[in-house]
């Protein structure tokens, strides 16, 4: 089995370029802050950033300059409240315009399927009587070709390149993740490239023990990068929790431009890459952040011979 | 309802009368902030078996602590279902299995169309706000619509700035005949009063009072003249057990209990 591994700088480096759009997923859990970072240090410009749920990593990036446009359907520091730096990005143009385009958290799925199914458009029941057809014109809605009702369509979603976190992969790409799904699956199959980061590479027969598990194939992924605690502050279920308090923090540093420089220069400019990034962050925040054990029960697959 | 409590806040009350309007539901759709406390103590009191949606992706999540998002990782660990957010869009919310709803929003109107996308105007918004995520879908699919919201004259308008997701839209018949499959707006659950929308026309009424409270003190938060019940109930005060669930159990930090 030939490898796909690489650093996450080379990663980056191959795979996002300037003007490219992004997909980081993973909601509210899996979020690859570690590829977030490494965009923002490679200064990479003009992107299109994609997620349901821009989090705080987008209000990173945002704040650094490296997007040029959203795509998105909800905008908030889940929990907490808003994203002061995309506020101030969409609000007074800080530090430059971002131009957006919105949807429902359904019509993004939707548009990640179609993506993935290589479909025109995805039908869903939604948008009716609200306004958001009104500012997004790709929201549009058709008549079934089997009777009178009207549905809405949304238009396919297809990433330059998806970025995936996930608890375990091997060194070929077939990837594992447990706990909130998401639409991991769907915005890797969207995508024209997909990286996979995960806490952990296993051998292959680790993977071929669990098939039902294994969520992303080898098959559409380009690179695997091996990050332990790249999810951080996100959260990878049984590897660590969410960083709650860093959200919270978030929140208070966020509302002040000089705050987030600083905060960028110090954690994402001032460190070479993740693992620096979790050594300052310290043994005793990462014991803070570790879950007591929850094992599921085994099954049965079979040997059939 | 048994013995009272000496004092309680306007959110404790908000987050009780919430967590009763769930009585006989089965499945609810859990929202951020003071729903997923309501619902989380609706399953300790009034709905032992109700089964908690989070449009995460977890369907009957038991979490052993409260979640502070509604991605929190336990909402995973010993729920029914995790699934990824096409099934649990597709196949729970468009399919019609989601009773209750729980929505709040930055505007709503007497019909109860919500405002969660922007104050002044969209492409120059004075303040830009989360948008829809979910609301829109649950709007249109869930069962009954449950508000939760504060009483104030910057959130019940007259007219929204932007229209997200659709309550009864112009009132009367409108939602039905745009074969909205979800039965629309039920209550709106306020720190002051309840509402409900039992009218002909589907406006917003006033149908309760929490203790305490006059009704000149809520007409004077709301941006319309509102119509109200013929005779006003006074809802009954948190009983000890729901406090104690709520100061002990679900927010021992007191984050929602300003």
């Amino acid at each position: 089995m030939s490898t796909k591994l690489l650093s996450m700088r080379d990663a980056i480096a191959r795979y996002v370029f300037d003007g490219a759009s992004v997909a980081i997923e993973g909601f509210t859990a899996f979020i690859c802050f570690a590829a977030g970072h490494e965009i923002i240090r490679q200064r990479k410009r003009d992107l299109t950033l994609i997620r349901m749920t821009p989090d705080v990593i987008y209000d990173q990036m945002v704040a650094a300059g490296v997007a040029r446009k959203l795509v998105f359907s909800y905008l908030g520091n889940p929990g907490v409240g808003s994203l002061h730096c995309i506020r101030r990005a969409i609000e007074q143009g800080i530090p430059r315009p971002l131009e957006i385009e919105e949807y429902s958290h359904f019509g993004m799925i939707g548009r990640y399927v179609a993506g993935a199914a290589r479909l025109p458009f995805y039908p869903l029941h939604s948008y009716t009587g609200s306004d958001l057809p009104k500012v997004n014109p790709h929201i549009r809605f058709v008549q079934s070709p089997y009777g009178e009702e009207k549905v809405a369509v949304v238009p396919p979603l297809n990433p330059d390149v998806t970025i995936v976190h996930a608890q375990r992969a091997d060194i070929a790409g077939n990837t594992q993740l447990w706990g909130l799904l998401g639409v991991q699956k769907e915005a890797a199959f969207a995508a024209r490239q997909v990286i996979v980061v995960v806490e952990e590479i296993v051998d292959e027969a680790a993977i071929r023990s669990d098939p039902n598990r294994t969520l992303i194939p080898g098959l559409i992924v380009n690179a695997v990068v091996h990050e332990p605690f790249g999810a951080h502050p996100s959260y990878v279920q049984g590897y660590y929790d969410r960083d709650n308090p860093f959200y919270l923090k978030w929140d208070e540093i966020s509302r002040d431009g000089q705050r987030v420089s600083d905060w960028l220069d110090e954690w994402v400019y001032g460190v070479a890459d993740r693992a620096e990034y979790a050594r300052k962050l310290g043994a005793a925040t990462l014991q803070r952040l570790k879950p007591g054990e929850a094992w599921s029960q085994p099954v049965n697959y079979g040997a059939y011979r | 309802m048994n013995a009272q409590a000496t004092s309680f806040t306007a959110s404790e009350m908000m987050i009780v009368t919430a967590a009763r309007a769930l009585a006989g539901a089965h499945t609810v759709f859990v929202g951020v902030g003071l729903p997923n406390i309501a619902c989380n103590l609706a399953r300790r009191t009034v709905v032992p078996d109700l089964e908690l949606i989070y449009e995460a992706g977890a369907y009957g999540a038991s979490p052993a602590r409260l979640p502070l998002s509604i991605g929190d990782p336990a909402l995973v660990s010993g729920s029914i279902a995790v699934m990824s957010q096409a099934d649990l869009f597709s196949f729970y919310l468009q399919g019609g299995r989601v009773e209750v709803g729980f929505l709040g929003g930055a505007q709503i109107d007497r019909y109860g169309n919500l405002n969660t996308t922007v104050i002044s105007d969209y492409t120059t918004p004075s303040v830009r706000l989360p948008g829809s995520g979910g609301a829109c879908e649950i709007a249109i699919h869930a069962q009954r619509l449950l508000y939760i919201m504060r009483l104030s004259k910057r959130a019940f308008v007259e007219r929204l700035d932007f229209t997200t997701s659709p309550g009864y839209l112009s009132g009367g018949d409108a939602r039905r005949r745009l074969n909205m499959p979800g039965g629309g707006p039920h209550r709106v659950i306020t720190d002051k009063a309840l509402f409900d929308f039992e009218t002909p026309t589907r406006e917003m009424r006033l149908a309760s009072l929490y203790p305490g409270v006059s009704v000149e003190e809520v007409l004077a938060h709301i941006g319309w003249p509102i119509a109200r019940a013929e005779t006003l109930q006074v809802n009954e005060p948190p009983t000890d057990e729901e406090l104690r669930c709520i100061r002990e159990e679900l927010d021992p930090l007191g984050l929602y209990r300003l």
